[in-house]
């Protein structure tokens, strides 16, 4: 056997003994400097066929590469460790091309039959841009200024197709435009209008009926997207990222096409591409569903009073925007297929429903439309909406003003030429699946926010993977995302909080029988002078008896449950256990107080309710 | 000398054993396990445990009517003259706001609504007396004797109780609690002000309108009340000697002035009362000098409030007789770390005991411990490090552990680190609102891991806000581990899991965009 080409290096490990953590951080640091001064690095082991083929490969390419023969250094099982942290690959070869962790002998190989360890080879100065991101929502957005703020050159691409009904809208994605900041205000309209309600219990005089008006609304919360809207733009100029206006496709390996509003076309080469498009809400594909329904796309902007309103679907979506719109004194129905708010604890979805119903909300359950059906025109016009039922013959129809769909997302993955470049995504859901440092099968190409399988469609994620991401690749960090324990709100009409499992998830994760479920309804103090419902409100915590009482499910239902929620997921991040949620002193008066003195166990089936006070 | 101090308890004990057995039982005389003077949140609370694992337990309480005579039920301060009224009162001057931010969201609201003080107080009250009627009933359920008498010691394990016409009841316990809280202040040399002034055990319980108040201190009490006065409507000013909360971190309690100021309460600074008088249109006319220039004010109101501190209620209690030390100054009664006296088998919990946080929630957990350990059923302790509060003034102000000031002088300046933010609520942004005091502050260890020493949350539901990071920070919780949180959107507790700038760098904590 000849040598394999390139120079051998060597690692040595002064002083065995240590395995402290600051020596693991020492040799993580040597492994980064190699990767980032090498243009080829290969950990190998010097008896492995597939590193020898590897090296084979780079030799017959006539490049040069930096080889460290595990087996022959002292440390190298730690270098194995140290390596899989990093790639999240155990085995060798484990193949980095100008910084780009190539993967094993496989992939290279791959990579080399499509072109992509050409273009790897060729280094970062022949493209236009360090970093391309397509798609300028929050995770985007993110990525692209930190990666900025990192001394690289940046490019944005966002481009908003308009919804059918022709809505579209400026930068900053779904949670800016359509989502978390549009759909939070609104709802504050209809928190509001119970805060009228109960400001005559609290002695505020004023007769006549209280209307609300649509249109006024609308406008002040657009005004503020506006404004949101022109702050990013201002902010990613003061940060020097180039923003294009203009849709994003693949069209070869590092080369993306722009298309503007007016067709014209441009291309921009990039050694990194981060993919952030997000997701659109899905339609029917029934008779008349893409003609005269709307979706959250258009809602928040709707320049009319949407009327008696049929949303369908029990997502959050769903329901937090039928919430509002009972709220604001609409006439609702939800139609629902099947389960309310799937994925999240069903006993706390039920109880979020049946407070909507409770205020007005009407519930069609086990219904799917079959068709849609204008028949009037107008701001709102008139539309038949027929439904069957799932459970077998039987039909219902009725007619609305707006019909709403919120059935579920669909990522925008498929038209951005991803086939071209050979990203894989799963085919069913469109959804791209990436390792665990948000790296898809094509090395040089990541992904992060709504579009990726298995994770969670929240913004703080995105950002939060965005910016981590960034510092990964240009800033020499390896902290990944932690997608463990992220928290959530859900802004429905009594809104409700949650960190960590759902009881149905802690129970196939850690079986009935370790587990502890404590729980309580309470009134919050200022319902009672309101005269608002008591035994409404609801807390519980999901505890794993054999390891401490650890707290592993946390859900409140109950007024500011999102500002209740986010210091209870700090304290699930340090490990919070009931004992020192009981040795924890309450805040008097408030909601969140009634974490510290739980008591009763769902197991023991003792009264909940509060009696009087 | 513990063991010294000890050894004629346990004697003791044992006579009243007997005593309580019925041995030497004289007519309206009754032993007890446990006896627990004063019926607020922490003795109740005591009495309550002690009944549930148990006990035999009495509750003696008894209220004094205020200068102006106002009294009230079963439940203490807390329910009575405190956290509840004070919270709902804060509420209804909050909902004043919420009025006005309705036209923004597009409710057609009208512009003038004017607050009846009448129907709020009625509502409020009648809350609170379902309360003091629930309290009750809970004592009944737990066999819990109640006496409504008014107590003093006799000797160390016996009490005298006197009803509201007279009748005298001897009271004897193994085991005797004292909580019976404090009082407000009054200044004792103004002439005027014990004739004309009120304090918070009246204002809530005010069938009228207060009208154009005086409220006189900085204490929380006297921002919290002046906040919802003026929330209210009213025309409301604070007359501060001094430094507002004190105790609490100072930049936070000046932007909480700071923002009552731009909303309508007036200050008068570095002031102090010298006269209250009546004038003949029944107006009450304030003679004030100014501390800095020596000269003298004077401003006509309907009400004046005495908001200046409060004192324990200690001096009635005869606790001579018992040998129990109060401190002297304060006259709060002395306590060790298991809340007993200089007496052993006499305790004191909440606002009465020195050193002690005047809070319902330490209070309660103080009671529960202390009658969990005199069961016998633990030995856990009552930790007072770390307790969370908020001040429920009209921008809530909500802190767990250190003030900056503290985090300093326990630490050293090079060795503390303070992350802050000036942040906007969404909500504020459709309604206009000015939130310039809008503020969160972390005071953290410089050294890595960067210990969370003191959280400070300026802004709307601020209690809701710090509830969780008061466990987090009693979990020992690192800026790494907070920073590690992911933040739920939008809200404004998030802001905490994204404080980036430090006060050292000296860069602009505005918080923009998401």
């Amino acid at each position: 056997m000849s040598s394999p080409p390139g120079r051998r290096a060597r690692l040595s490990s002064p002083g065995t003994g240590r395995s402290s953590s600051e020596t693991r951080e020492e040799l993580r640091r040597r492994l980064l400097g190699l990767i980032e001064g090498n243009r080829v690095m290969i950990f190998s082991k010097s008896y492995c066929p597939h590193s020898t083929r590897v090296k084979e490969l780079f030799s017959s390419l006539g490049v040069e590469c930096h080889i460290l023969e595990l087996d022959q250094v002292d440390d190298g099982a730690s270098v194995q460790e140290v390596l899989s942290e990093i790639t999240n690959q155990r085995t060798v070869p484990n193949i980095f091309v100008n910084k780009v962790h190539m993967g094993g002998c496989e992939q290279t190989f791959q990579a080399h039959q499509s072109g992509v360890l050409e273009k790897l080879l060729q280094g970062d100065s022949a493209y236009d841009y360090d970093l391309i991101v397509i798609g300028g929502g929050s995770g985007g957005l993110a990525c692209a200024q930190e990666a900025a703020v990192l001394g690289k050159k940046v490019m944005v691409l966002d481009f908003v197709l308009p919804s059918p009904q022709g809505t579209s809208w400026g930068l900053g994605g779904t949670c800016v435009n359509v989502g978390c900041i549009p759909k939070k205000l609104m709802h504050q309209a209809a928190l509001l209008g119970q805060a009228l309600i109960d400001s005559r219990k609290f002695g505020w005089e004023y007769n006549q009926q209280v209307k609300h008006n649509w249109e006024t609304m609308t406008e002040a919360i657009q005004n503020h997207i506006g404004s949101l809207n022109w702050g990013y733009r201002l902010s990613l100029r003061e940060k020097a990222v180039a923003y294009v206006n203009s849709y994003g496709e693949f069209v070869e390996h590092h080369k993306i096409k722009a298309t503007n509003r007016k067709g014209q076309e441009t291309c921009y080469t990039a050694a990194k591409f981060v993919i952030a498009t997000g997701e659109r809400p899905r339609y029917l594909g029934i008779q008349g569903d893409k003609e005269y329904c709307i979706t959250s796309d258009d809602l928040f902007s709707l320049p009319y009073c949407p009327g008696k309103t049929l949303v369908v679907g029990a997502s959050y979506v769903a329901l937090e925007c039928a919430g509002f719109l009972a709220g604001l004194g609409l006439d609702v129905t939800v139609m629902v297929r099947s389960i309310l708010l799937r994925g999240f604890d069903q006993e706390m979805a039920e109880k979020v429903g049946s407070y909507m119903e409770q205020h007005g909300v009407k519930f069609l359950r086990k219904f799917v439309p079959v068709m849609i059906q204008q028949l009037e025109k107008g701001s709102p016009g008139k539309l038949r909406v027929v439904a069957e039922s799932t459970e077998g013959p039987g039909a219902v129809e009725g007619v609305y003003n707006t019909v709403l769909l919120a059935i579920g997302r669909d990522s925008c993955t498929r038209k951005i030429g991803l086939e071209k470049i050979g990203v894989k995504i799963n085919e069913k859901s469109g959804k791209i699946p990436v390792n665990d440092v948000e790296q898809t099968n094509v090395p040089y190409v990541y992904a992060i926010g709504d579009i990726l399988e298995g994770k969670l469609e929240l913004t703080p994620v995105a950002i939060q993977a965005g910016k981590l991401l960034a510092r990964r690749l240009f800033g020499g960090r390896l902290e990944k995302c932690d997608y463990i324990n992220v928290p959530t709100t859900v802004f429905t009409p009594l809104e409700y909080g949650c960190c960590g499992l759902s009881e149905e998830k802690a129970i196939e994760v850690h079986k009935k029988e370790n587990l502890e479920v404590y729980h309580t309804l309470f009134w919050p103090l200022e319902w009672t002078v309101a005269g608002r419902d008591n035994n409404t409100c609801y807390a519980k915590i999901i505890c794993n008896k054999f390891d401490n009482e650890r707290v592993v499910g946390f859900h409140i239902l109950g007024p500011n449950a999102g500002e209740v929620t986010q210091g209870f997921a700090a304290a699930m991040k340090c490990g919070l256990t009931k004992q020192l949620l009981d040795d924890t002193i309450g805040i008097h008066p408030t909601c969140g107080e009634v974490f510290t003195t739980l008591e009763i166990t769902k197991a023991s089936g003792l009264d909940i309710t509060q009696k009087g006070c | 000398m513990a063991a010294a101090l000890r050894a004629p308890g346990v004697r003791f004990q044992w006579r009243i054993r007997a005593a309580a057995g019925g041995a030497r039982g004289a007519a309206g005389r009754q032993g007890y396990d446990l006896l627990v003077i004063g019926g607020g949140s922490g003795g109740l609370a005591c009495a309550k445990e002690a009944a549930q694992l148990g006990k035999k337990v009495a509750v003696v309480d008894y209220v004094e009517p205020s200068p102006r005579g106002t009294r009230w039920g079963l439940g203490g301060t807390c329910v009575n003259v405190g956290c509840i009224p004070k919270k709902l009162m804060h509420q209804a001057a909050l909902l004043g706001g919420m009025i006005r931010d309705a036209p923004h969201y597009g409710w057609e609201v009208p512009p003038l609504v004017p607050h009846d003080w009448r129907k709020m107080a009625e509502a409020v009250q009648n809350h609170v007396k379902s309360l003091n009627w629930g309290h009750r009933v809970q004592l009944q359920d737990r066999k819990v004797k109640y006496f409504n008498i008014k107590a003093s010691f006799v000797n160390e394990h016996m009490v005298c109780g006197v009803t509201k016409d007279g009748k005298e009841t001897l009271l004897s316990a193994e085991h005797i609690v004292i909580a019976t809280g404090g009082r407000p202040r009054y200044p004792t040399h103004i002439e005027g002000a014990l004739e004309y002034g009120i304090t918070s055990d009246d204002i809530f319980w005010l069938k009228e309108s207060p009208g154009k108040t005086l409220v006189v201190g900085a204490s929380y009490v006297a921002l919290e009340c002046a906040g919802f006065l003026t929330g209210l409507g009213l025309d409301a000013t604070v007359m501060v000697r001094s430094i507002p909360l004190r105790g609490f971190d100072q930049q936070m309690s000046s932007l909480v002035t700071e923002y009552m100021a731009s909303h309508g309460t007036r200050f008068l600074r570095g002031c102090t009362p010298s006269r209250v008088g009546r004038l003949p249109d029944g107006q009450l006319q304030v003679t004030w000098e100014d501390l800095a220039s020596g000269k003298k004010d004077v401003g006509t109101f309907d009400t004046v409030l005495w908001a200046i501190g409060r004192v324990p209620e200690t001096r009635s209690l005869h606790l001579e007789n018992a040998g129990v030390n109060t401190h002297p100054n304060s006259q709060k009664i002395l306590v060790d770390a298991g809340e007993a006296t200089s007496v052993p088998h006499i305790y004191a919990i909440g606002d009465v005991a020195e050193g002690r946080p005047e809070l319902t929630p330490p209070a309660v957990m103080a009671g529960k411990l202390l009658a969990r350990r005199l069961c016998g059923q633990s030995s856990d302790l009552m930790d007072y490090d770390n307790v969370p509060t908020t001040v429920f003034t009209p921008l809530e102000y909500g802190c767990v552990g250190l003030s900056e000031e503290e985090a300093v002088a326990r630490h050293g300046e090079e060795h503390v680190e303070v992350y802050h933010a000036y942040y906007k609520p969404l909500e504020f942004t459709v309604a206009e609102r000015d939130a310039s005091q809008c503020y969160i502050k972390m005071v953290c260890l410089r050294e890595p891991p960067q210990l969370v020493l003191g959280l400070h949350f300026l802004g709307p539901n601020a209690g809701e806000v710090t509830q969780g990071f008061a466990l987090g920070i009693k979990c020992g919780a690192s800026y790494a581990q907070v920073m590690r949180t992911l933040g739920i959107h939008p809200t404004c507790a998030e802001e905490v899991a994204k404080l980036r700038i430090t006060k050292r760098s000296g860069l602009d904590p505005t918080v923009t965009g998401c």
